[in-house]
């Protein structure tokens, strides 16, 4: 970072920048910077007077205001490697078992061995060398605070920003416990966090590229004749994993030489076909609801689709779901507790889904559906005529 | 299309199909003799004589329905839900060196947000004088700057380290886009909070709720770093981060913050997610690389390619392809018929710029027999494309990322084209 300074003060002086600090009116109130309240004048010049006239003292627009201590507070989250920024908070193995099931599991798994495409989070120590490495907090994560600090600004996903410090204290917990790097008495706390030395702490190198790499660097690279045969090694037809060309397919079928006009018409006809609409069971649903309602169904998207080729994904597919009895989805896991009520007769109501969406939780103790609920009736009530227009 | 005009069809259409017989014929021989008037001269056609689309019948244009399959391409076995996932641009479409938005690949890891202008808020804070909010508007009245930069995922070809697996440049090649950016220089708004130089790096985010944050080295972000609000032009679509990103030319795209919402001075990087358990490259040995932010020089040929085959048949033929480079700019590519035999200097469309992509061309008069194609960059820092081989040897077959090999598509002789290795 030594050239910091000098390109700044380079800047300084190269610079064709419209205003340079010099020229900045020592008041507000002049030309230069009108509309700037006093209040930040003063904030100005005090943090200029205390840098000098070093570095920072680089032309100001007086634009922006200081932000408040409530709104850092808000939005500096981070936690640094040595623990800076955690607060003060505490977990153990046994509650982030419990938080871990309620909250995570349902795609990362019971014992954090992931659910599907959805990420492992346990096992995998000593593959990294191999030839699929399996990359987990315990087997290639180097931070524990980079745990932490994701946990609890960006999970559960749909539904961050939802989780106390304990509640991520006790998960981060659980999950060094799912690597067996802690024993199941672990209480993990901000006096605890430097305790725990992650195995793969010292399995990263800075970027040596340019090092390792040196003979990339060869400003005269061979033009003729530079290999005695070449031979076809590897083919990805072989393979067969690139996903089909529905629109290209059709350009595809058409004769190799034909006249250009002719390609429009075998377009036309993939083109034109109707976008799919969908299906309406009752046609009393009033359509700005539905469009309303499909604004909403945004927050369930994460995990539910609805629709024509809809399937179960982290939650049960929605067709047909106003109406039908609970646990409806053919394969679908469901919670202990979302059995139990199927077992037991529930039918989703529009009266028994606005309930659920209201507070998952309250409603059913132990589902899976990591998800607060709506706060507001109006969007219930447009979610589930969103719904409803998609039959089975 | 007005009833007089669809009158005409029928007849177009019975002339059409005696013409697509008449056209098969003259293939190969490239400027042959038409054996018959060709209808659509000599026929008066509907769009000749009715009357097209008025003004305003679409106040925001998209393609026309004939290029309905130029569209961004999913994966869908890559990842677990497309909120969480990557999509591909259609480069074996376009042409030029800009790349449209609509169609400029996706990445998200918690789904494209609406953010309003109105709600929109950026902080700076951590080391520095002071503190500062800027809402949308305060944005606007920095001094701006316009600059083209390419954008390319670390993962770009990361499916290939193994062997040739996708069929495609777009899905071997796309996690690429180009564009012309309008925003602030993050200098200035550093310099406006007055950075202090004990901040080493500064740490950036986003506002979606995956909270996507990288920490940059404070050179780089007072060196080219843009915070953009504007690309190719217009605002920024939703997917590429509305209303305001970070741009930081030449490095991974996922340091690229979409939906920017704070700059943080720090005296040590901030040990992201994002930044160490993706996003860094293992080695055979098990041991990683961080801080791979540059994306080396790098070249493919978008036609021909598996998803635009030669359909002429022999004659001229035009090879055309992107290269670029994180280190500098593109000072020429070099493109093979042969798997790497023999190399020609391709023309550059225009002379390479600083980050962003480089349009080249190699006009040649195709024999009609089967070609190995392959392309390879070269860029202002002395740096040569690598070959597939060169890379595995240093790095072997698992660092996922900053795949920068040569690319080879088998042409065969009917034009058709498939993604392979060669020896």
């Amino acid at each position: 970072m030594s050239r910091f300074p000098n390109r700044l003060n380079n800047r300084a002086e190269g610079s064709a920048r419209p205003r340079a600090e010099s020229e900045a009116p020592a008041q507000g109130g002049g030309r230069a910077l009108p509309g700037l309240s006093a209040g930040r004048n003063i904030l100005l010049a005090v943090s200029l007077t205390a840098l000098g006239a070093g570095p920072v003292a680089a032309e100001k627009f007086g634009l922006g205001r200081p932000a408040l201590p409530e709104e850092i507070a808000a939005w500096d989250l981070d936690v640094a490697s040595d623990g800076t920024g955690l607060p003060a908070g505490s977990g153990d193995v046994f509650t982030g078992e419990e938080v871990f099931a309620e909250k995570c599991a349902v795609c990362h798994g019971d014992f954090a061995e992931g659910v599907g495409n959805w990420p492992k989070l346990a096992g995998g120590q000593g593959t990294l060398d191999h030839e699929d490495p399996l990359k987990t907090v315990g087997s290639y994560w180097p931070y524990l605070s980079t745990t932490w600090d994701y946990v609890n600004r960006s999970m559960p996903f749909g539904n961050a920003q939802s989780l106390t410090p304990d509640e991520v204290y006790a998960i981060v917990a659980y999950i060094l416990y799912s690597n067996d790097l802690v024993d199941d008495e672990f209480v993990l706390s901000d006096e605890t966090f430097l305790e725990v030395e992650l195995p793969n702490a010292d399995g990263f190198i800075l970027d040596d590229r340019q090092e390792a790499e040196k003979h990339f660097w060869n400003p005269e690279p061979c033009m003729e004749n530079c290999k005695d045969s070449v031979e076809i090694t590897m083919r990805a037809m072989v393979l067969d994993v690139t996903p089909e060309e529905e629109g290209a397919e059709a350009a595809a079928e058409t004769p190799a030489g034909a006249p250009a006009g002719d390609a429009a018409p075998v377009q036309d006809a993939a083109a034109e076909q109707p976008a799919e609409e969908p299906v309406q069971t009752a046609a009393v649903l009033d359509p700005e609801l539905v469009a309303q309602g499909e604004k909403t169904f945004k927050k369930c998207k994460a995990c539910h689709q609805v629709g024509d080729g809809a399937k179960s994904k982290t939650g049960p597919v929605l067709n047909g779901i106003v109406g039908a009895p609970a646990g409806h989805a053919e394969g679908f896991r469901y919670s202990k507790a979302m059995a139990a009520a199927a077992e037991d007769g529930l039918v989703w109501t529009e009266a028994e889904l606005a309930a659920f969406l209201a507070k998952p939780k309250s409603y059913m103790k132990g589902t899976k559906m990591s998800f607060a609920g709506l706060k507001k009736d109006s969007d219930i009530e447009a979610v589930i005529a969103y719904l409803q227009s998609y039959s089975q | 299309m007005s009833d007089d005009a669809k009158s005409l069809a029928p007849s177009r259409r019975q002339f059409l199909t005696g013409a697509a017989a008449a056209g098969a014929g003259a293939v190969a021989a490239g400027a042959a003799r038409a054996a018959a008037p060709d209808p659509l001269i000599t026929e008066v056609q509907d769009w000749a004589s009715g009357l097209g689309e008025g003004v305003d019948a679409t106040p925001y244009g998209l393609p026309i329905k004939y290029e309905s399959d130029v569209v961004r391409r999913n994966v869908e076995w890559l990842t677990a839900d497309t909120i969480s996932s990557i999509n591909f641009t259609p480069i074996h479409a376009l042409d030029g060196t800009i790349t449209p938005q609509g169609c400029a690949f996706e990445r998200h890891h918690s789904g494209a947000i609406e953010l309003r202008k109105e709600d929109y808020r950026l902080m700076i804070n951590g080391l520095v004088g002071t503190p500062l909010v800027f809402t949308y508007e305060d944005l606007e009245r920095f001094p701006r700057e316009n600059r083209v930069y390419f954008c390319e995922c670390a993962a770009n070809s990361g499916m290939e380290w193994a062997g040739a697996q996708l069929n495609g440049a777009q899905f071997t090649h796309g996690m690429i886009h180009n564009m012309e950016y309008s925003g602030v220089s993050l200098r200035t708004l550093l310099e406006e909070a007055g950075v202090k130089p004990e901040g080493k790096w500064v740490y950036v985010e986003g506002a979606d709720a995956s909270s996507n944050g990288r920490s940059i080295p404070l050179e780089k972000a007072m060196d080219d770093v843009l915070v953009a609000f504007k690309a190719n032009g217009e605002a920024l679509r939703k997917e590429h981060g509305y209303p305001v990103r970070l741009v930081v030319p030449g490095w991974e795209g996922n340091m690229w913050i979409k939906w920017l919402r704070r700059v943080e001075g720090v005296d040590q990087p901030v040990e992201s997610r994002e930044g160490t358990s993706k996003y860094t490259d293992t080695l055979a040995n098990g041991i990683s690389r961080k801080w791979t932010w540059e994306m080396d020089a790098k070249s493919v040929v978008t036609s021909p390619s598996p998803q635009a085959p030669i359909k002429h048949g022999a004659g001229p033929l035009v090879i055309t392809g992107l290269a670029w480079s994180g280190r500098g700019a593109v000072t020429g590519v070099d493109v093979s018929l042969d798997g790497g035999k023999n190399w020609t200097e391709a023309r550059l469309a225009a002379p390479g710029t600083d980050k962003a992509l480089t349009r080249f061309y190699l006009d040649i008069n195709w024999d009609g027999s089967e070609m190995l194609l392959q392309s390879r960059a070269k860029d202002s820092s002395g740096y040569v494309q690598p070959t597939k081989a060169q890379l595995r040897e240093v790095r072997g077959l698992n660092s996922i990322y900053h795949n920068n090999a040569i690319q080879t598509w088998w042409v065969k002789a009917n034009g058709e084209a498939e993604n392979v290795e060669v020896s």
